[in-house]
């Protein structure tokens, strides 16, 4: 059972863009508290800021107020916890590197022996199901396959949290439900904290075991939802049960709801 | 009517005729020419083969071409490697790029033969005042699409070494360089033929050695088919150049080939 003390703590956060036409505001006023070892999906309607959210998150971009705690140390800019899976991984993979370079790319400047290098990354690229692909570049492989290296990147980095950024946006259903339940098996097998952002409502009740509902621009939380779906999960029978159809008719209507107007400020 | 070659043999056949056929015609074409006109200008193939074989194999080789082919790759190394450098600085710092941009387009507008006689004052008939002069009109190639190529880094590559915290040199080395080398690549190719250009002329203006010299020599003193031997030797380095080249190129964009032949297809 992992340790359910906070882990990720997000405060009164607030991202102001300055544009030439005028300052937009992207997230409003968002708080949240993510546990050790939690699951949480982040899902919103399209143009919510949930990309905005997540780097910030990531430390790659820096918020107009508000405090994000980590592990009970604030955080500034890219820190060693926390790894990031981008949407597009046709162009987050570095196409000279070749899978295995790929995967090694972030434990290079760690101080680490050879060997111990090359377990992390054998392992990690066994743990995604590719160890037949180490040596092909990532355009040699299809959609499914390069986002499976990047998830192996982000894995061998070893990271507190795995943040992930729309990633099965763009591929095909069928790999795309092979992905969430390798995402579940990870979570489940390595225990590692993962924030899941999505647009998709189905994909964040299946894989969280919380949703956090956005509202639209200047973005808020809208609800807090825990999943208390049963945590051995398959596409077919969770998919099925009378509680998957409730929840997800409850997230959608949320959305609904914070797509027609502003949110109504959490108490 | 199209010819169709069937096996693979017919095929090696019908590539070699279609790289060397049009070249032989050339020459046989100039060689029946050459025997029907009265100019003494225009020479035969024949003679200037054998001009060719009696003032380039000897010692005219290490008077005149090694120095010449010295001058050339001296001026090319240092156009790539001061190329890269100011284009990786350059294109990596916005505001850096915007205050010199002007000023880099103004002095590649300048043609560098112009500064021969200024390099000759300043630096007198060297081999460096050869080598300063190819690198002025070699390095502007090689610096401009570095810096295209640097500043047009995808985002979210530079996001992802953001991401994990990648140092600054294993940056340059594993993202920077990489993701600029298709673009760095095109401006090397320019700049060889540029610095051929001006290896010949730097030599014709001022020097007593190389392949410029020698063939503004044996034109000062009509040796006609001696002179045109030297031009052959020019084109045959040149077409050398671009070999080298196209193998070195094959070798360092080998995954960008791939990926493009991947997407195309």
């Amino acid at each position: 059972m992992p340790d359910r003390s906070p882990l990720l703590r997000v405060e009164h956060l607030r991202k102001v863009y300055a544009t030439p036409t005028g300052d937009v505001e992207a997230i409003g006023d968002l708080s949240f508290t993510m546990n050790h070892g939690e699951l949480v999906c982040i899902v919103g309607p399209s143009g919510c800021g949930k990309t905005t959210l997540l780097k910030c998150l990531a430390g790659l971009l820096r918020p107009t107020s508000g405090r994000m705690e980590m592990d009970g140390s604030p955080v500034t800019g890219p820190s060693p916890a926390m790894a990031v899976v981008f949407q597009e991984y046709g162009r987050s993979l570095y196409p000279w590197l070749t899978v295995r370079g790929n995967v090694e790319l972030p434990l290079r400047h760690k101080k680490l022996s050879r060997a111990v290098r090359d377990r992390i990354v054998t392992d990690a690229i066994e743990a995604v199901g590719l160890p037949e692909a180490t040596r092909s570049h990532p355009w040699q492989l299809s959609g499914g396959m390069q986002q499976r290296v990047a998830i192996a990147r982000a894995i061998a980095y070893q990271p507190e949290v795995l943040i992930m950024d729309e990633p099965f946006a763009a591929v095909d259903a069928q790999t795309r439900a092979d992905l969430e339940d390798l995402v579940r098996e990870l979570h489940a097998t390595r225990g590692i904290s993962t924030v899941f952002v999505t647009h998709d409502i189905d994909e964040s009740v299946y894989l969280g075991q919380r949703v956090l509902v956005l509202s639209n621009s200047p973005t808020r939380v809208q609800e807090d939802l825990v999943i208390d779906l049963p945590a051995e999960r398959d596409q077919l029978t969770t998919r099925a049960l009378p509680r998957f159809t409730h929840l997800r008719t409850h997230v959608y209507e949320q959305i609904q709801r914070a797509k027609r107007g502003p949110a109504v400020a959490p108490s | 009517m199209t010819i169709r070659p069937r096996g693979p043999g017919a095929r090696t056949a019908a590539n070699f005729l279609f790289a060397f056929g049009l070249p032989f015609l050339t020459v046989v074409l100039w060689g029946v020419w050459s025997t029907t006109s009265t100019n003494r200008f225009f020479v035969g193939p024949l003679t200037i083969l054998d001009a060719f074989r009696q003032v380039w194999i000897g010692p005219a080789f290490v008077d005149d071409v090694l120095p010449s082919l010295y001058r050339l790759a001296l001026g090319i190394v240092a156009s790539i490697v001061l190329g890269v450098a100011a284009g990786v600085t350059i294109g990596r710092f916005h505001r850096l790029r915007e205050t010199l941009e002007p000023l880099l387009e103004f002095f590649r507008a300048i043609p560098p033969p112009v500064l021969i006689p200024v390099a000759m004052l300043l630096l007198g008939i060297t081999d460096t005042m050869k080598v300063v002069v190819i690198v002025s009109g070699a390095i502007w190639p090689i610096l401009l699409n570095t810096i295209e190529g640097v500043r047009a880094t995808d985002s979210v590559m530079v996001e992802t070494a953001d991401s994990f915290r990648i140092s600054r040199w294993e940056r340059l080395w594993l993202l920077v360089l990489p993701a600029a080398s298709p673009r760095i690549m095109t401006g090397v190719r320019q700049a060889l033929s540029v610095a051929l250009i001006l290896m010949v002329i730097s030599e014709m203006f001022a020097s007593s050695s190389g392949l410029g010299y020698r063939i503004a020599y044996f034109q000062r003193n009509y040796l006609i088919a001696e002179m045109w031997s030297g031009i052959l030797l020019l084109g045959l380095i040149g077409v050398a150049l671009a070999v080298l080249f196209g193998l070195a190129e094959r070798h360092l964009l080998r995954w960008y080939h791939g990926m493009k032949e991947i997407t195309r297809a």
